[in-house]
């Protein structure tokens, strides 16, 4: 195992070092009372890492998956993702960041409705810029990764969950993110799809891809190779498993 | 994001909704095309009313003494009791006149009156008789097209010869050839020397039931009294030589009739001014009235699409949500939503100038109103459209632009 950075305030993580918060951050005005959703988070995860976080409601794991996601900016404390400071990025650079750096998986797959597999895949190529038929054969190879590729052309309601979530993994992994990041990824599934679901996170971590899962369910953290749990919006245990 | 790819997403949206979307373009559709609509019969209206009603009536360069004007809508009775105790326009005046204009001039005189035409037993009731002098034919841009117009020769001798006006020909003759033949008119006979070319119409009035005949011949008794005239028409080769003969002509008959300076002429010089004077006043109620609807059915159009836009990022909340985690920027999201507002707006303006080039042809087609598309009322359309929805998109666009990604992940 390797040896964890001491990472200060003016440092600059090691190379392999994928996701780095420094005493990271996060408030709530509620107007009468200040929430501290994270009260000083110090993780590192390195390249080809599979993490799941834990906690229960209320212990800032979704705060936390917010600010690893880009979706937010931390009150105080440093994040670094794939060698690069964004804690203090604005809004455009954040989705920059978002488009080329992460790939999200929800919960509710959050896949357009209207549109076809093939569609919803190039989303994130659409943000980058990619001109349409690249953007066509990208979309293609991602869902024949995740072995949809017979299923390009149906639209959501014509698939099943685990296939949509399938489509939506295909879609976090269009753009070749650092990250795969993925909320509750089988909290809409029956668990034997969960497992399918699981079986691919697993392909695609053998495949190299470093993956952070936010769960609340202990047999789907078992998944990972390590887990972090919070409490109260600190770490509470860190550790590492067999998987 | 390409703007393209912007707009290519507005098109599958709206394609998606197609019964929303074709509410929403509704406002701008009717807009567009009334625009069109009434600017076409403005145009038309206006075009014709200076080109050819105009013309018709007087000929370019033309002016007519007479003893009331000849276009007199909305006249009081005081008025016209007043034309009606002016003395007539006499032969003499017309010599007088004549004689005492130095620049080069063409004139006829002009008496008309209806009556009844007759070739065996066909008759054509109603048919304008004009008793005139040769020029008639040259000022009036009168062209022949069988047979020809008659001499000043036959006109001073009054020789009963007559030209027909096409819709008299072909009533009275039907195929066979007029020329040589006896027509009766008011039961003169009269031998057909001519046919003039077709007239078409004017403001749905036929242009072709008429005869001329010679001033002098004796049909004059029909529309006249002796020795009296309608008109006396004088063409000049310009603008400023008609004003100039214009003026010498009032002074002649200012002093033939013993008028004291303070008094006012007891009869007119009418030019076409009078006409086009009368259609620009209602053609300008027009210009002011035509926008306002057209203004008022464009904001409510706005206003629409503005709702609707509205509606569609409450709807479209989670959607914009995944856009921005999947790397929309701002910009991104606000050009979509803009493009979307700006293309049923040009969608609606684009039907709109289908629907107002169709209008403009059905009424040229079934009304005597005459209608013609003015390329500036299209553009204006496109251009009015299209700004209806980038204005109308603009704070809907901003709002979904603004959301909050992780809120509106969220939201359900």
């Amino acid at each position: 195992m390797s040896t964890v950075q001491q990472f200060r305030t003016g440092d600059t993580p090691l190379p392999e070092v994928i996701i780095l918060t420094h005493k990271l951050t996060r408030e709530y005005d509620m107007g009468s009372e200040l929430v501290r959703a994270l009260r000083g988070v110090s993780v590192q995860i390195r390249q080809n890492e599979y993490v799941a976080v834990m906690g229960p409601s209320g212990s800032g794991k979704s705060t936390l998956m917010n600010l690893v996601g880009c979706l937010d900016t931390p009150t105080s404390g440093e994040y670094w993702l794939n060698g690069q400071k964004v804690s203090d990025l604005a809004d455009d650079e954040l989705a920059r960041i978002r488009n080329k750096e992460i790939g999200f998986v929800f919960q509710t797959f959050n896949l357009l409705p209207r549109a076809d597999a093939l569609h919803n895949v190039e989303l994130p190529l659409i943000y980058a810029g990619v001109a349409a038929r690249q953007r066509r054969d990208r979309a293609a190879q991602a869902l024949q990764r995740v072995g949809l590729g017979d299923r390009m052309e149906h639209k959501p309601n014509e698939l099943s969950g685990g296939q949509r979530q399938r489509v939506a993994i295909a879609r976090a992994l269009v753009n070749e993110p650092s990250i795969l990041l993925a909320d509750e990824p089988t909290g809409n599934l029956d668990s034997t799809t969960s497992t399918e679901i699981m079986g691919v996170f697993a392909e695609l971590h053998r495949q190299g891809q470093t993956v952070v899962m936010v769960t609340h369910e202990h047999d789907i953290a078992a998944h990972a190779a390590r887990v972090i749990t919070l409490r109260d919006g600190l770490v509470a245990t860190d550790q590492r498993q067999a998987a | 994001m390409h703007f393209l790819e912007a707009f290519r997403l507005a098109i599958q949206t709206i394609r998606a909704q197609k019964l929303k979307s074709g509410f929403s373009l509704l406002g701008v559709f009717i807009g567009v095309a009334s625009l069109i609509g009434a600017w076409s019969i403005a145009n038309g209206v206006n075009r014709y009313m200076t080109e050819k009603f105009a013309q018709t009536i007087f000929g370019v360069n033309t002016f007519q003494l007479r003893r009331r004007p000849i276009f007199t809508p909305n006249v009081p009775d005081s008025v016209w009791r007043a034309w009606q105790r002016r003395p007539r326009i006499r032969f003499s005046d017309a010599e007088a006149v004549e004689a005492g204009i130095s620049v080069p001039v063409m004139t006829a005189w002009q008496s008309s009156d209806n009556v009844t035409v007759a070739f065996g037993s066909k008759e054509a009731r109603d048919v304008e008789l004009t008793a005139a002098s040769e020029r008639y034919f040259d000022i009036k841009n009168l062209r022949i097209a069988t047979g020809r117009a008659f001499t000043g020769e036959e006109n001073r001798s009054g020789v009963p010869v007559v030209v027909l006006g096409e819709a008299v020909a072909k009533r009275l003759f039907i195929d066979r050839p007029p020329l040589g033949r006896n027509v009766r008119i008011g039961g003169i006979p009269y031998r057909v020397i001519g046919v003039v070319e077709h007239q078409g119409s004017l403001m749905g009035f036929p242009l072709d039931r008429f005869v001329v005949v010679p001033a002098l011949s004796p049909a004059q008794n029909l529309v006249n009294p002796p020795g009296i005239l309608d008109a006396f028409l004088v063409k000049a080769n310009s603008e400023g030589e008609m004003r100039e003969a214009m003026s010498e002509a009032e002074g002649i008959m200012r002093s033939r009739r013993h008028l004291r300076p303070q008094q006012d002429n007891n009869f007119v010089l009418d030019t076409s001014e009078g006409v086009q004077r009368f259609w620009a006043g209602i053609s300008r109620i027009l210009m002011i009235v035509m926008p306002g609807i057209v203004i008022v059915s464009l904001v409510i159009g706005g206003i629409v699409i503005m709702n609707i836009m509205l509606m569609a990022v409450a709807e479209r909340t989670r959607e914009i949500g995944l856009r921005k985690s999947l790397g929309a920027r701002r910009r991104d999201v606000l050009q979509q939503f803009l493009a979307e507002s700006t293309a049923i707006a040009a969608v609606g303006a684009a039907f709109g100038i289908v629907a107002g080039i169709l209008l403009t042809v059905l009424i040229n087609a079934v009304s005597p109103l005459p209608a013609s598309i003015s390329p500036t009322s299209v553009l204006l359309g496109v251009i009015m459209g299209a700004g209806v929805g980038v204005v109308a998109g603009v704070y809907p666009a901003t709002r979904a632009a603004r959301l909050d990604p992780i809120a509106a992940l969220r939201q359900e």
